[in-house]
């Protein structure tokens, strides 16, 4: 379906002298230099995947997508997507694909929605009974019938992001590009929108690229994501993979009726490969657990060992979030192993 | 074509909207055409006529030539300069269809509006106000028909060449108000061209400009032969051809280079 190989793109910027003085010189002669937005990227997206596409600010994300839109063009490299290349015949392809900018609207700001509908029906030649067909079941899922007939202009950042992936979906494409579509929403609107995308997926088998920073419509959406940092890919793969590769311990957190200390809880957890650590008073204390595959009774083997001598107020196990895991991959600069 | 004719008709829906916007155009369009009456009548003084032409033809001239503008003007360089400096032309390449058509058709669809609603009603308040003479033979009244809707096209062009030089310049604002204010005085809309000098004449002859407004105000106020209208028209006719050239080329080097601003 999407098939990126060697991906290269730079761009010249021209750099603006300090001062008046520099400004004065900018005027007869420009410095400029080249970045490299994109370094050299490969993947394979098949039919009816969702794939998150994440990266820091500037990693490169928004220029994959619009080269893979064929709004740019890119500086070498090949990018094969519904068996076109997208810069070469845009025209042609651009009809089979959607596209949403999470920043920029794509309805006409003075006129109503439906009217907005109705001219972007004209301009894909969308014919009235796949139309009719296809846009009930939008318009319903999306809850957008009572703002049909409002301006662009008056609808709410949540209202007109409903509005935006209706209008990118109108014309049933077969590939969905979302760069990202959840910014400024609030949880509600947010969580609508992922069912709504997981139901197009599942009804038309339409393959979706997402970029986001909200690690929640990963989680919620995709099975694998790209991971892009400085325009180069630093990981490709699952999601469960990536979790498993990077979640290495578990806390539990214990609050005891009575204080304790560390070398009691040490010796009554001897035999299992457990750390403490002081919470935030003496009746505090958390367990650090090493995760390994081979023991994963373990949980419950602290447990027994634990509440046979102390008596537990409150109790909570937590493994290193998402979020968590890719910060620390962008500190470290890239996966390894 | 139907997606184009689309833009044509929303175009003009839109423009409707915002119809009070116009109307005190043409009350300004009518304050210009005052101002150069009173101009021209000072410059005429006791003499009957300058260059053959007399203070009648004159102010028909000038009449002309500015409900002429009213009808092909349009502002579609500045859209596209916006497009590009706010990035909205990266929701445009994503559309199946042609960016520079699309405009074209918005500059058509805003055109059909200007005509109906500021140039036919403003010319009629003008010719309420000053002596202007109207032409009889049905000829003359075709031709010039004719002669705007080239004008039209070629002003468009223009436009569109200008517009389509943000992608290379960034900002060009500059460049764009003194395209405006050239356009004016070399099409012929603020002085007559036979008016000038005999050479610099002969250079306009072969640039485009004076089909933009000399030429239809020439028709229409009866200062051509019919000889040199069959002649004016086939070279509206060329240019707005040969002017396809530089657009598509310019459109072809910029879709290359297109840089989108802001994320």
């Amino acid at each position: 379906m999407i098939q990126v190989r060697n991906l290269h793109k730079s761009y010249r910027v021209h750099s603006a002298r300090k001062g008046v003085a520099g400004a004065f010189r900018d005027l007869f002669s420009r410095q400029s230099y080249e970045v490299n937005a994109v370094q050299d990227i490969s993947f394979h997206i098949p039919r009816g995947e969702i794939v998150g596409y994440i990266g820091e600010n500037g990693a490169g994300k928004s220029t994959t997508i619009k080269m893979l839109t064929g709004i740019l063009t890119p500086s070498c490299g090949e990018i094969i997507c519904n068996g076109m290349n997208p810069h070469m015949q845009r025209e042609a392809y651009v009809k089979t694909i959607g596209v949403v900018f999470g920043q920029r609207s794509q309805l006409w700001w003075d006129i109503a929605v439906q009217e907005s509908f109705r001219l972007l029906k004209k301009v894909y030649q969308v014919d009235d009974r796949t139309y009719q067909h296809h846009m009930d079941l939008i318009l319903s899922t999306l809850d957008l019938s009572e703002l049909l007939d409002k301006p662009v202009r008056k609808l709410s950042l949540g209202q007109r992001m409903r509005a935006e992936l209706a209008a990118a979906l109108l014309h049933n494409p077969a590939i969905l590009f979302l760069d990202e579509p959840t910014i400024g929403l609030d949880v509600l609107v947010k969580m609508k929108i992922r069912e709504f995308l997981k139901e197009i997926n599942q009804t038309y088998q339409t393959t979706i690229l997402l970029t986001t920073h909200d690690i929640s419509d990963i989680e919620a959406l995709c099975e694998r994501v790209i991971m892009l940092d400085g325009g180069n890919i630093i990981y490709d793969g699952n999601l469960s993979e990536l979790r498993r590769k990077y979640v290495t311990k578990k806390q539990i957190s214990f609050e005891f009726t009575k204080p304790t200390d560390i070398q009691t809880l040490s010796s009554q957890t001897e035999h299992l490969n457990l750390k403490w650590k002081a919470g935030e008073n003496m009746h505090q204390w958390i367990g650090i657990l090493p995760i390994s595959i081979r023991e994963k009774a373990s949980i419950s083997e602290v447990m027994t060992a634990v509440s046979k001598q102390n008596e537990i107020v409150d109790l909570q196990v937590r493994e290193l979030a998402l979020e968590e895991i890719i910060r620390k991959i962008y500190e470290k600069g890239a996966v390894h192993g | 074509m139907d997606k184009y004719f689309v833009m044509i008709r929303m175009r003009f829906l839109t423009m409707l909207a915002y119809r009070m916007e116009y109307y005190t155009g043409i009350i300004i369009y009518s304050i210009n055409i005052g101002a150069y009456y009173f101009l021209w009548k000072a410059i005429y003084g006791s003499q009957g006529e300058i260059g053959n032409v007399d203070f009648v033809q004159m102010t028909t001239y000038v009449a002309i030539g500015w409900m002429a503008r009213s009808f092909y003007y349009n502002n579609i360089d500045r859209e596209i300069a916006a497009d590009i400096q706010e990035g909205k032309v990266a929701i445009e390449l994503i559309r199946p269809y042609d960016y520079v058509l699309m405009k074209t058709a918005q500059a058509f669809g805003e055109g059909v509006f200007r005509f109906f609603c500021f140039a036919v009603p403003g010319f009629i308040i003008v010719s309420l106000l000053f002596p202007v003479h109207l032409p009889s033979d049905p000829f003359l009244w075709v031709s010039f028909f004719v002669s705007i809707f080239f004008s039209f096209l070629i002003f468009t062009q223009i436009n569109l060449a200008v517009g389509l030089t943000t992608f290379f310049f960034y900002n060009n604002r500059g460049f764009m108000r003194a395209k405006r204010i050239l356009l004016d005085l070399l099409s012929g809309l603020l002085i007559p061209i036979y008016l000038f000098p005999a050479w610099v004449q002969s250079i306009f002859t072969f640039l485009p400009f004076q089909s933009i407004s000399y030429v239809p105000s020439m028709i229409f106020s009866g200062g051509f032969t019919t000889e040199l209208v069959y002649l004016s028209i086939g070279k509206q006719l060329l240019w707005s051809v040969i002017l396809i050239v530089p657009i598509m080329l310019l459109w072809k080097t910029a879709k290359k280079i297109v840089v989108v601003q802001g994320g």
